[in-house]
């Protein structure tokens, strides 16, 4: 059955994977153990067509897209690289952020995918250097302002050009009236640690801040003329690459993801992503092959056709198209099948092994459980015949808002512990999923810690891992009155409590980067003082100018 | 610390002697502004009495008062172009309120840059122009290139005015900053690139000052319009010093012309560089340079910033009460657009499209120069006839820059364009040749090969007076 056409204007679809070969707007070079990011945005090259164009280096999803796979790449494919500089091709401007004409044309819920995903990118230069030790440098050839500016601030170092001119801004509030979008407020605050006077008075000043203030307020860690700029680039990237350790001297290469779109269903080698359009519900599985490489050498060998990278790679696939592609989709179900005796081999290997290669591949998976939770979507995890839930794919059931198990001795099915769960994958509050879960009672993480190996639905009820644990008379039923209910609840109030549920305990910079991004970000990009005729958002670069509503909200 | 007697050393009407805050800030930037001028001024001439014209009041025949000085001695002056009556704002969406006295809060960094921006150009052309002085065809040339080159201090002067005045600390450093940006400087440039271009001989000091300091008018009559009104009244007071800059620029390259034009007919028209004269094909392709990089410094056809500029009242266009709607809200501008290869009308609105409507008001006002020249060949026989690029060729910034254009403004592909540049734009040989000729004519009342007289002296002098005087030297 096709629905599609009745959708209301379904976001037109792209591929999120790409390759250096293809890459419009960034230039990747590779000296030693050095590498070059260079920014250089084709302004007629923007995703979605050309009613927008890319002036000054400013960015797009497409823009992004090739930014995240650079990064990536650099984790697998080059293990010899120590620091990554990020700099700028044009003359007088490192990068003028994400395009305004573009946010102002695109539906909220795009908007909204859209930081989220620039969000992710961010936090996964972040990740590279403190999982990784890959350390970045912004060489901020030219003026960096809102976008570029809290591009800059995810890396470990920046350099600004001192030519009088060149300044580090947020131009967002004085000139946009909405907030810099990927965690720029947060990172100048708990990353830089400025003063919150001076980041308020940062924040409001469109010009921004040149010069040796810029390093005085430790906008920027240092200044370097034009003459000698490249020799300073160079001599700063050695220092960041020194610190940083050699990794591996030969990579893994990523090559495309194979998927087949059959109707509206997805099947990648591993993962499988079913629509089903009318209920508003998609089914997603990952299944984990018969047979998998017990040693870091063999896994090694096996590269992106390793079962754990192809299979996380895909999944992270499949996350950012339902996000992008299937704004109707509400609930998703979520089983894992398979071999349970190859999650448990694969999981020995990324819970203890040193091996590079699969440290990468644990930070992805990592990376991946983090991008389903920060999804605006339900998740239950579905126990049920044929599934298997053991060790990471356990954590992908702890990763859903509620998971339903079928507890019926006739019916049995897979479930188990293994190595993962005691600080494998940390989630964006920097606890893991146990820890998170049993927040009140450290007892009851404590007891599914003691424990070991398979369990059975029961037990994995008593330990307090189910939401609901129902037997086969029940199930069906449970199920569908859950997904029903789901349903019928307003779309934003669920995004909204879920966003609340799932990060409880303390917070970190992530999670207040995406709670702040939810909250006060998504909130102004509804008002009319940003986006109302007169507002701000609508009016810049119009003949117009903004009116505000002056009564404080 | 050197005490300043301010009526005496800073002609002025702005009550300086009572304003505590402007002393003290001049005070310290003073020194500098005097440093920067004698180490990137016309340096080798400090010593030397030039006949100058020095602004000492408002009135009628204060504003030029002629007499011998040493540079670093001009007497650079504050003024404003006295205001009669309550002035209103005349365009925007501020229109008929009452101008600004102050900086309004909302507009004050848009306002600011905007007076950096045309201050950075004072300085920057001082600075282009610093050798000249030691090839200058004639006394009288030089002259005027040092009255040019104060009067550019003295519009440094009034922008680091209306900062020091009107903008605070931020005003101050941005004052200072003005002093540290050096032309051509690969670590500080200028910050617009026409004045980072070296300038190194005559004939570019002519076109520059007939093209570059007429974009310098255009700016100033779209600035004298500002709702601030202190902004509007010094930009009044700098075009009545432009006017001479564009005289020297639009007779100089006249007389030079002249010049040819007189060979050309005497030696029936042989090449006149046998007679150390500049060829007029080779005085089109300066000017084509000159003229096309000029129209750059408008910016962008299409541009957020002109209409916030519009809309806030800030930069008007030129002789704004000469314009229909004041407010240009719902009117539209008929742009041709280069995209994808293509020439394609579209609508614009207007407020976006300043910078465009300003550039047009340029080219007019260029073309009647252009003119001028035409009539020196007409009246001396010669058939050749100067034009004016299109705006389209040969631009650096804006949407014309993407593509290739011939001087008629003709889409062509790239080339062409290179196969033919050389019949456009001055070539390496043309420079060399033109620098060839850059010989210095000291003895009062005596020109180069390449250059004719002028019709007439300085403030009804001689032509053979002694304008620099450099026997001390
Ligand atoms: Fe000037
Ligand atoms: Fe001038």
């Amino acid at each position: 059955m096709s629905t599609t056409a009745a959708l209301p204007d379904a976001p037109a679809r792209f591929s999120l994977e790409t390759h250096p070969d293809r890459y419009r707007h960034w230039q990747l070079s590779i000296e030693g153990d050095v590498a070059t990011l260079r920014m250089n945005v084709d302004p007629e090259g923007g995703q979605r067509g050309d009613d927008y164009e890319l002036k000054l280096n400013s960015y797009d999803i497409g823009v992004d897209v090739e930014l995240a796979d650079a990064v990536q790449r650099l984790r697998f494919e080059h293990p010899e690289v120590r620091c990554v500089v990020l700099t700028g091709a044009l003359d007088r401007v490192f990068c003028a952020g994400a395009n305004i004409v573009m946010l102002r044309t695109s539906t909220h819920a795009f908007k909204v995918n859209f930081c989220k995903y620039t969000n992710e990118t961010r936090l996964g230069i972040e990740d590279a250097s403190a999982s990784s030790g890959l350390r970045f440098l912004a060489a901020l050839n030219g003026t960096a302002s809102g976008g570029g500016y809290e591009l800059a601030l995810a890396c470990d170092r920046i350099l600004l050009v001192d030519d009088r001119n060149s300044a580090v801004s947020f131009p967002e509030v004085p000139l946009l009236g909405v907030l810099p979008g990927t965690g720029g407020l947060t990172r100048i605050t708990d990353k830089r640690r400025i003063r919150r006077d001076r980041c308020d008075a940062f924040s409001t000043l469109a010009e921004g801040v040149k010069g040796k203030r810029a390093v005085e307020w430790n906008l920027v860690d240092a200044l370097a003329p034009l003459s000698r700029w490249d020799e300073e680039v160079g001599r700063l990237a050695r220092e960041l690459a020194d610190e940083a350790p050699a990794r591996g001297d030969r990579g893994v290469e990523l090559p495309a993801l194979e998927v087949a779109e059959e109707g509206d269903t997805l099947r990648y080698a591993h993962v499988e992503l079913t629509v089903k359009r009318d209920e508003r519900v998609a089914e997603l599985t990952i299944t984990a092959p018969e047979g998998a490489p017990a040693t870091a050498e063999d896994a090694f060998a096996q590269g992106a056709s390793w079962w754990a990278l192809r299979a996380f790679r895909e999944l992270d696939d499949a996350l950012l198209r339902l996000r992008l592609f299937e704004p109707e989709v509400g609930l998703v179900l979520v089983r894992a099948r398979g071999s349970a005796e190859s999650v448990e081999t694969t999981d020995a290997l990324l819970a203890e092994s040193d091996h590079w290669f699969v440290r990468e591949v644990r930070h992805l998976v990592k990376r991946t459980l983090k991008r389903l939770e920060v999804t605006s979507k339900s998740f239950y995890a579905v126990v049920d015949e044929g599934t298997s839930f053991v060790g990471t794919f356990l954590e992908l059931a702890l990763a859903c808002d509620r998971t339903y198990v079928l507890a019926d001795d006739a019916v049995p099915v897979e479930l188990g512990l293994t190595g993962v769960h005691d600080g494998v994958y940390p989630m964006a509050n920097g606890l893991t999923r146990l820890r998170t879960r049993f927040l009140g009672t450290p007892e009851a993480a404590d007891a599914v810690l003691a424990r070991s190996g398979r369990l059975t639905a029961t037990e994995v009820d008593e330990l307090g891992l189910a939401t609901v644990a129902a037997d086969e008379i029940d199930w069906e039923d449970e199920l569908r009155l859950a997904i029903e209910e789901r349903a019928s609840f307003s779309p934003d109030g669920l995004t909204g409590m879920e966003a609340n549920l799932r990060f409880p305990g303390p917070e970190t910079m992530e999670t207040k980067i995406f709670g702040r991004l939810s909250a006060w970000q998504n909130w102004i990009f509804q008002r009319p003082n940003a986006v109302g005729e007169r507002g701000a958002l609508q009016c810049y670069g119009t003949p117009q100018s903004p009116e505000f509503d002056v009564r404080r909200t | 610390m050197t005490q300043i007697d301010y009526s005496q050393k800073i002609p002025n009407n702005v009550d300086l002697s009572s304003d505590k805050r402007l002393q003290r800030a001049l005070e310290k930037w003073q020194p500098n502004y005097i440093d920067w001028w004698k180490s990137v001024g016309p340096t080798d001439f400090n010593e030397n009495e030039v006949y100058l014209r020095t602004a000492v009041s408002v009135d009628r025949d204060g504003w030029a008062h002629f007499g011998y000085v040493k540079m670093p001695e001009y007497r650079w002056g504050i003024f404003l172009t006295p205001r009669e009556g309550e002035k209103k704002i005349g365009f925007g969406d501020h229109m008929g309120e009452d101008a600004w006295e102050q900086v309004p809060g909302e507009y004050r960094n848009w306002l600011r840059r905007l007076i950096v921006t045309q201050g950075d150009t004072e300085p920057a052309s001082v600075e282009q122009q610093r050798l000249l002085g030691h090839t200058a065809p004639s006394l009288y040339d030089m002259r005027n290139l040092f009255q040019v080159n104060v009067e550019e201090g003295r519009h440094l002067w009034a922008m680091v005015y209306l900062l020091h005045s009107y903008f605070g600390r931020d005003g101050r450093e941005e004052a200072d900053e003005l002093l540290e940006r050096r032309s051509g400087n690969p670590d500080h440039p200028r910050i617009l690139t026409t004045f980072n271009e070296p300038c190194e001989d005559w004939l570019s000091f002519f076109c520059f000052t007939m093209f570059t300091d007429r974009d310098g008018k255009y700016q100033l009559l779209s600035l004298a319009e500002s709702g601030f009104d202190p902004l509007a009244r010094t930009c009044q007071f700098m075009l009545t010093e432009e006017a001479h800059h564009m005289f020297v620029g639009q007779t100089g390259v006249a007389r030079t012309i002249q010049r040819t034009c007189e060979l050309l007919n005497e030696h029936d028209g042989k090449d006149v560089r046998e007679y150390g004269a500049i060829p007029l094909e080779l005085i089109q392709r300066y000017v084509n340079f000159w003229s096309s990089s000029s129209y750059d410094l408008f910016g962008a056809e299409v541009s957020s910033n002109s209409a916030n500029f519009f809309r806030a009242g800030l930069k008007g266009r030129a002789y704004e009460e000469k314009q229909g709607d004041h407010r240009a809200l719902d009117q539209v501008f008929d742009m041709e657009m280069w995209d994808d290869g293509k020439l394609t009308k579209e609508e614009v609105p207007l407020r976006n499209a300043m910078n465009e409507v300003l550039r047009e008001q340029y080219l007019e006002d260029c073309l009647k120069g252009v003119e001028y020249w035409n009539r020196v060949c007409e009246r001396a026989g010669i058939d050749f006839r100067f034009t004016l690029p299109h705006r389209r060729f040969h631009r650096q910034i804006g949407m014309y820059s993407q593509g290739f254009f011939d001087p008629a403004g003709n889409p062509i592909d790239e080339a062409t364009y290179e196969a033919r540049k050389a019949d456009w734009l001055p070539s390496a040989e043309d420079r060399a040749y033109v620098q060839s000729l850059m010989k210095p004519e000291r003895r009062p009342g005596h020109f180069a090969s390449w250059i004719a007289p002028p019709a007439k002296g300085i403030n009804g002098q001689p032509v053979e007076l002694e304008y620099v005087k450099l026997a001390r030297n």
